[in-house]
């Protein structure tokens, strides 16, 4: 057992973990954030998408010793109180959900690629939003109100 | 996955140093192949040494005509250098085409050039530019690193620092990934430079990243995609799977080429 310490969504964490355990399963179990998803456990899904120092990353296949020291922010860290993040807001307004499962790491995702865009001066266009979204699966392929949700939230 | 200890190096020699004094030593990177492969208890190293966080082999350099890339440099660093863009577009598209964003993120050009998967993109990008693979103790250029598939010159407890290459006049690549993985059915990576023209290709070859002597020859004297529209691709090379029969493989890696020559313009 190692005690990793980190910030999560702006609080000092710190827990007595073995050294192979995942970065997600140190958010979920030990720090009881359930928000961020476990689909697939294989690197595919995106489910699992946290930012780790800035960048959107899969929690999965990441362990949590590796983040030791990294400022992540999940899911629950996007919203300021009651007022929805503007990728959330824009995933409620255009309905870019069907069972949800998907919608953590989608919005995570979602934050990560319109910031990178806003920083390089790109667009963000349907072609380039569907496939920056190669990594997170919807088994529901509701893609088309997602997309449509990335697009509005990007302006 | 079987229980490890994790350790994390702050210099290259400090993680030489760990990896040598553990019982089953290994070096992650990203960790977006190791850590999926200890899952499913296909690697199951009593020790990690994290090299992620060693400064001096992180970044991207042009000086001139040369180019360095720190080992622990992300895909993502390396797509989004502009002054890697500015000279060599090629590697900088196979780098923003790997995987997805967030195993960008994470994954590192020395991890992928260690691992030598059949289907990675850097190899091909390494053998055609005729790059150096410089460790901890020696240079290898790329023509003797890739040994066959997941194979390499590396010896055990050898780490990758940096790979070095020489700016080419012109180089693209194009890959056809499987539409399910992602990976490359084939990928092409020509380039044209100093010392001639080379190509290599990826993710077709029964043993891995090859250099084809044809197209090669082809495009020296004639720089065109029809140049190597008729090129002799062997069969008898190239992988056979549910995803493509060595036939179909064959011809893709004829198209990969000719797509890569044109974008190379």
């Amino acid at each position: 057992m190692t005690t990793v310490s980190m910030t999560v969504n702006g609080k000092e964490v710190s827990a007595d973990v073995e050294d192979r355990t995942l970065l997600v399963d140190y958010i979920r179990e030990n720090l009881k954030l359930t928000g961020t998803h476990v689909g697939c456990d294989t690197s595919q899904c995106g489910a699992c998408v946290v930012h780790v120092d800035g960048k959107a990353v899969k929690a999965c296949t990441m362990l949590a010793a590796q983040a030791a020291g990294s400022e992540v922010v999940t899911i629950e860290g996007l919203a300021n109180g009651g007022d929805l993040h503007p990728v959330q807001a824009a995933f409620h307004e255009h309905h870019g959900l069907q069972c949800g499962f998907c919608t953590p790491g989608m919005i995570m995702t979602a934050v990560d690629m319109i910031e990178r865009a806003k920083a390089s001066g790109q667009k963000l266009d349907e072609a380039t939003i569907r496939s920056e979204l190669e990594g997170n699966i919807c088994r529901c392929t509701g893609y088309h109100n997602i997309v449509r949700a990335i697009e509005a939230a990007a302006g | 996955m079987y229980e490890t200890k994790y350790h994390r190096a702050s210099s290259a020699d400090e993680a030489v140093k760990l990896a040598g004094s553990a019982d089953d030593g290994q070096f992650i990177a990203g960790g977006q192949t190791l850590i999926p492969t200890m899952k499913q208890r296909l690697a199951s190293p009593s020790d990690l040494v994290d090299i992620r966080n060693i400064d001096a082999m992180k970044g991207v350099n042009v000086d001139g005509n040369k180019v360095t890339i720190g080992a622990a440099t992300t895909h993502a660093e390396v797509a989004d250098a502009p002054q890697l863009r500015a000279v060599c577009q090629g590697i900088s598209d196979l780098a923003g085409h790997i995987g997805d964003p967030a195993v960008r993120h994470m994954g590192t050009i020395g991890g992928s050039v260690a691992n030598n998967d059949p289907a990675a993109d850097y190899p091909a990008a390494l053998l055609a530019l005729g790059a150096e693979i410089i460790t901890n103790n020696r240079t290898i250029s790329a023509d003797d690193f890739f040994t066959g598939m997941f194979e390499t010159a590396l010896e055990d407890g050898e780490l990758i620092t940096s790979i070095s290459f020489t700016v080419p006049d012109k180089s693209a690549y194009s890959k056809f990934p499987n539409p399910a993985s992602r990976y490359a059915m084939a990928g092409v990576f020509v380039a044209k430079g100093g010392d001639g023209v080379r190509v290599a290709v990826t993710g077709a070859g029964s043993d891995g990243v090859f250099r084809h002597a044809g197209m090669e020859e082809a495009l020296g004297s004639n720089w065109s995609a029809d140049a190597v529209a008729d090129a002799d691709v062997d069969e008898a090379m190239m992988l056979s799977d549910i995803h493509g029969n060595a036939a179909y493989r064959a011809n893709l890696v004829r198209v990969m080429a000719k797509r890569a020559v044109a974008a190379a313009g």
